[in-house]
């Protein structure tokens, strides 16, 4: 072995890799409980996924396609749809509008050398904890009971939604 | 040494017991701990403070801008400010500690802050779009479907690109810059003296910087001037003035420096200084006033030279306020690299299963910066 030092410490990392694997087989094989709702559905087959792409026609605001895409027909509602990106396009619109606040919030900041970002919450980082909150709302109520999964667009660097469709294996799920 | 009793004892030790295997270790540590984002980003930036401060790979001139700053501003308040306010007004050193505060804080802040990289595709994502081109492309058989897509954005046609090293379209006003390798929106040039790219997160902490840079090194011209002006109006001209030695500065530094020289030097700088960094203000200026990037303007994308005539800015407000608000004092985006998070633990995964012959020699790596190493360690791709 390679010395005192060497072998306490190599012992203490083989151990902690240990518990790490250890955690992560039990997490495959569902041992280990409290999962999120996310979890849970990682456990179920993926069986596609699907794209909403970003609208360009107002220029470089946040905006998603409203086009129902083909692959969703079996699944959800148009409308309902057509809704929930509607309402996520309303929600972005209000983070990245030029009003009052938005003005006032860029001259304070200009006048103390932008040293407020550094201990302010910004008005759009603020609208993007309403939109988290009414994804994982959307997801718990409508989605979820259809198979399907809403992955918020920030993880995504708000290029897309993207829509994880799983397998249908319950029987009566209102096909 | 240690290594070299390692080998004694263990002939048959593996063949690569280079220290080229570090990073694996702090991924091991990591592991226990789960990593942050930013310690598998693709792109060529490097991160401090745990992911809070990014900067460009090469920092180009900053250390230069820093220094010039710096010395120039010690100088005068050294060398100009007790003469001027014992002369003129004791504002003046307020001024110049106000200015000055300004600049290098706008310049760090510059510097420091992510300009508005977008993280790239998926492999998913990556993999739909490749469909959705070769599906638009089928028709013609005999050449590559074209890698671009057009937008209609208020009535004008605009080109997208497709990006080959982040696979995805890129967005309006978005360009690759190569020497950091991401895309950045609302790309507007990659600036040496700042180290970093300007682009829509941080064009506002750029402008704020060159404007009241311009304002300092007006304000410091003026001054030296006006002091070497006084000076010599009390004695017999200007080469006299120069020639004046302090007697009331300590010791040290009347050895290697003394005021002459040192207005001298604050000269040369400011005078170079405040013709370009005074062209410079001007010209963003004109650009904030019409919302274009350096990028636009440089192309020609919307003055017609290269476009179809009729072709307008899409973007501007077309009306000179509106766009220095919507530019300085719109809503400040969020970062989209979200470099603080942590990874999915599956992908810290596969860096655990690499470690075990290095974890044995791994003493002398753990004092390895974690930070600088992100070439040599294997990118799990995101």
């Amino acid at each position: 072995m390679v010395g005192l030092c060497g072998t306490t410490w190599s012992t203490q990392i083989v151990s902690g890799l240990l518990d790490v694997l250890y955690s992560e087989l039990a997490t495959a094989f569902n041992m280990a409980e409290t999962h999120s709702l996310q979890d849970i559905r990682q456990q179920a087959a993926i069986a596609a996924k699907v794209f909403i792409q970003r609208d360009y026609t107002n220029g470089t605001v946040c905006q998603f396609q409203t086009k129902f895409p083909s692959e969703l027909e079996t699944r959800i509602d148009k409308q309902q749809f057509e809704e929930t990106v509607r309402t996520l396009n309303n929600l972005y619109a209000e983070a990245e509008k030029l009003g009052g606040q938005s003005y006032l919030e860029g001259c304070l900041a200009c006048l103390t050398a932008y040293t407020i970002f550094l201990c302010m919450e910004t008005h759009y980082e603020k609208v993007l904890k309403k939109i988290a909150k009414y994804i994982q709302e959307q997801n718990d109520k409508i989605y979820a009971p259809r198979g399907l999964l809403l992955t918020d667009p920030i993880e995504r660097g708000l290029r897309v939604v993207e829509i994880t469709i799983f397998e249908d294996r319950s029987t009566g799920s209102g096909r | 040494m240690k290594n070299c009793e390692y080998h004694q004892i263990d002939p048959q030790a593996p063949s690569t017991p280079n220290p080229t295997l570090p990073p694996p270790i702090n991924a091991n540590k990591k592991v226990i701990r789960a990593r942050r984002k930013w310690q598998a980003f693709p792109g060529r930036n490097r991160f401090y403070c745990d992911g809070r401060i990014i900067v460009a790979r090469q920092s180009g001139v900053l250390p230069l801008t820093l220094g010039l700053i710096l010395v120039t501003s010690t100088l005068f308040f050294i060398f100009d400010c007790p003469f001027l306010v014992e002369h003129l007004t004791s504002c003046i050193p307020v001024i110049g500690g106000v200015l000055f505060v300004f600049v290098v804080i706008s310049l760090l802040q510059t510097s420091f802050t992510d300009p508005g990289i977008l993280p790239r595709a998926g492999p998913d994502e990556a993999a739909d779009i490749e469909r959705q081109i070769d599906n638009a492309g089928s028709s013609s058989s005999y050449r590559p479907p074209p890698r671009t897509k057009e937008v209609l954005i208020h009535q004008q046609v605009v080109k997208l690109k497709y990006c080959f090293t982040c696979k995805m379209f890129r967005p309006p006003r978005t360009s690759h810059c190569s020497l950091c390798d991401n895309c950045v929106e609302r790309f507007d040039h990659h600036c040496p003296w700042v180290g970093n790219c300007v682009g829509k997160r941080n064009y506002r902490f750029f402008y704020s910087f060159i404007v009241s840079l311009s304002f300092l090194t007006a304000f410091i011209f003026g001054c030296v001037t006006t002091h070497l002006a006084m000076r010599s109006q009390g004695g017999k001209g200007i080469i006299f003035a120069l020639q004046q030695s302090p007697a009331r500065y300590p010791l040290p530094l009347i050895i290697f420096l003394d005021s002459p020289s040192c207005t001298a030097i604050e000269l040369v700088v400011c005078f170079f200084s405040v013709w370009s960094i005074l062209g410079l203000s001007g010209f963003h200026t004109y650009l904030v006033a019409s919302n274009l990037t350096t990028n636009e303007d440089i192309k020609g994308s919307w003055s017609g030279k290269s476009g179809s005539e009729g072709s307008r800015n899409p973007y501007s407000y077309n009306n000179i306020f509106m766009n220095c608000c919507a530019v300085l004092c719109g809503p400040m985006p969020p970062s989209l690299i979200d470099r603080r998070g942590f990874l999915p633990p599956e992908e810290a995964l596969p860096a655990a299963t690499e470690i075990d012959l290095p974890s044995l020699e791994a003493k002398n790596d753990i004092n390895m910066c974690r930070q600088g190493f992100r070439d040599l360690s294997p990118p799990v791709p995101l």
